[in-house]
């Protein structure tokens, strides 16, 4: 059977949080180690990392970098709906829990885009 | 996922949330206050505060990360179980590795 | 006003792990059931198709199908629910073995539910007294709540760590161990927590919600296997567990 008919009742709210926690942690895995190595230019000086500061001026840069805010909030309030389901008492409301997880992050995102454009 | 992978899993996540809420706090002041490398340097330079905490943002992330890459490569690709370990490890090394380098970088 | 359409248009799965839709034509009629669909073409249709019921009325469990890509009761889903254009497919469970057409291999299921340690292991024998259960206790309360199960093997096929991780002892096995890990009168817990602790048991669920989604007696087996986590958590963080 394809994937497409294994896709076809995957379309609910918790589902496609539960995808979104896990593609954000991807991303923000294979993003992490650029990160260090940026942060590691310091080591010849100012001077170098600075060069990397101006390069990060560009919108496409700027762009990229509300997206990772973006994938930052919502893989961390994600995962705290994650920690209440599985450290408290049941409660019901985990599709609005998570809409609203996506909500607020998509708003941070967009007051940083606000902030550096 | 084991109950000890697991407890290490979670156990840096919960540790990480109010490290992840104040990194943003801190990317949301560096980009307000338009900081350049000499402004960003000159804070870290020499602070135990900021390596105490990077150092452990490190730590725990790279245990994290390894350990949430070690379940997608057993759920998404045909690795086996062992070879999907060895392959977190060795990111779970890198990130370590790179980051406390980072972190010597703009704190020594 | 829509014109009320007379026949149905149905694809069902024939074959094994190999094999097509077919499709066939079936008239309609009021109140009419998935199951009451599946019936038709075999008695009138095709008699080689191969398919499972029992009960026929929403006690049993036999009928669960996949119908238009999500796993539910076919004596229980109402054609006029589900086929609103007029055309139904219907498979059979996914992540379970195909034995003809509609018909699964119900094993694996149920040999997780051995491994999850999903069977009670008594305590006391005749001469003892009975132990007093307070049904209002919490554990009672938590048992209780998890209890009805009857093993359609809805919750197994809805899930997607079940078919991405072989290994994994499925929503309704957990479900059942949670029910006993709260039960006064067992004695089995040691060895059930060493279970579910293993990998592939609670600890791989991602908490989709599918199960609960989708459990035809509305259970939540996420809760159960939220309350094993931390079980076998304390335990585990006490040195009882050594995995």
């Amino acid at each position: 059977m394809t994937i497409a008919r294994h896709l076809k009742h995957r379309t609910g709210t918790l589902w496609l949080a539960a995808l979104v926690h896990r593609l954000s942690g991807l991303a923000l895995a294979i993003f992490l180690p650029l990160h260090f190595l940026a942060l590691g230019l310091a080591i010849s000086g100012a001077a170098t990392l600075d060069g990397f500061l101006r390069w990060t001026d560009q919108p496409l840069v700027k762009l990229s970098e509300v997206l990772l805010v973006f994938l930052l909030t919502v893989h961390l309030l994600g995962g705290v709906r994650v920690l209440v389901i599985e450290n408290f008492d049941w409660r019901d409301g985990q599709k609005q829990l998570a809409t609203l997880a996506a909500t607020i992050s998509a708003l941070v995102a967009f007051f940083f885009l606000v902030r550096v454009f | 996922m084991n109950v000890r992978l697991y407890v290490w899993q979670r156990g840096t996540a919960a540790l990480m949330v109010p490290l992840v809420a104040v990194h943003l706090a801190v990317i949301f002041y560096a980009t307000r206050q338009g900081l350049s490398a000499a402004d960003i340097l000159s804070r870290t330079r020499g602070s135990i505060a900021w390596a105490s905490y990077y150092g452990l943002f490190v730590a725990a992330v790279s245990i994290h990360a390894a350990i949430g890459v070690r379940n997608v490569l057993t759920e998404w690709s045909p690795l086996t179980d062992r070879s999907a370990g060895r392959l977190a490890v060795a990111f779970g090394l890198l990130l370590a590795v790179l980051g406390f380098r980072a972190v010597a970088a703009v704190v020594l | 006003m829509p014109e009320r359409l007379t026949e149905l248009s149905v694809s069902l799965w024939r074959g094994g792990a190999e094999g097509r839709y077919e499709t066939y034509r079936v008239p309609r009629r009021d109140s009419q059931t998935v199951l009451d669909v599946v019936t038709y073409v075999q008695r009138h249709i095709d008699p080689t198709l191969s398919y499972r019921f029992a009960c026929r009325v929403g006690m049993c469990g036999s009928c669960a199908m996949t119908v238009n890509g999500r796993p539910r009761w076919t004596c229980r889903t109402h054609v006029a629910k589900v086929a609103g254009s007029g055309t139904l497919e219907i498979g059979p469970l996914e992540n379970l073995p195909v034995i003809k057409d509609l018909a699964t291999d119900m094993a694996p299921f149920f040999e997780k539910w051995r491994e999850a340690k999903g069977a009670f292991a008594p305590s006391r024998t005749r001469a003892d007294a009975m132990p007093p259960i307070r049904p209002d206790s919490s554990a009672r309360i938590a048992a209780d709540a998890a209890i009805e199960c009857i093993n359609c093997g809805v919750c197994y096929a809805a899930c997607d760590t079940v078919r991405w991780n072989a290994d994994y002892l499925g929503p309704a096995a957990l479900n059942r161990a949670w029910t006993l890990v709260n039960d006064e009168r067992d004695a089995g817990n040691a060895a059930r927590l060493a279970a579910v602790a293993a990998g592939g048991g609670c600890h791989a669920c991602h908490s989709h919600q599918s199960c609960q989604e989708h459990c035809p007696l509305s259970l939540n087996p996420t809760a159960s296997i939220a309350g094993l986590k931390r079980r076998t958590t304390r335990a585990y963080l006490k040195g009882e567990l050594k995995p």
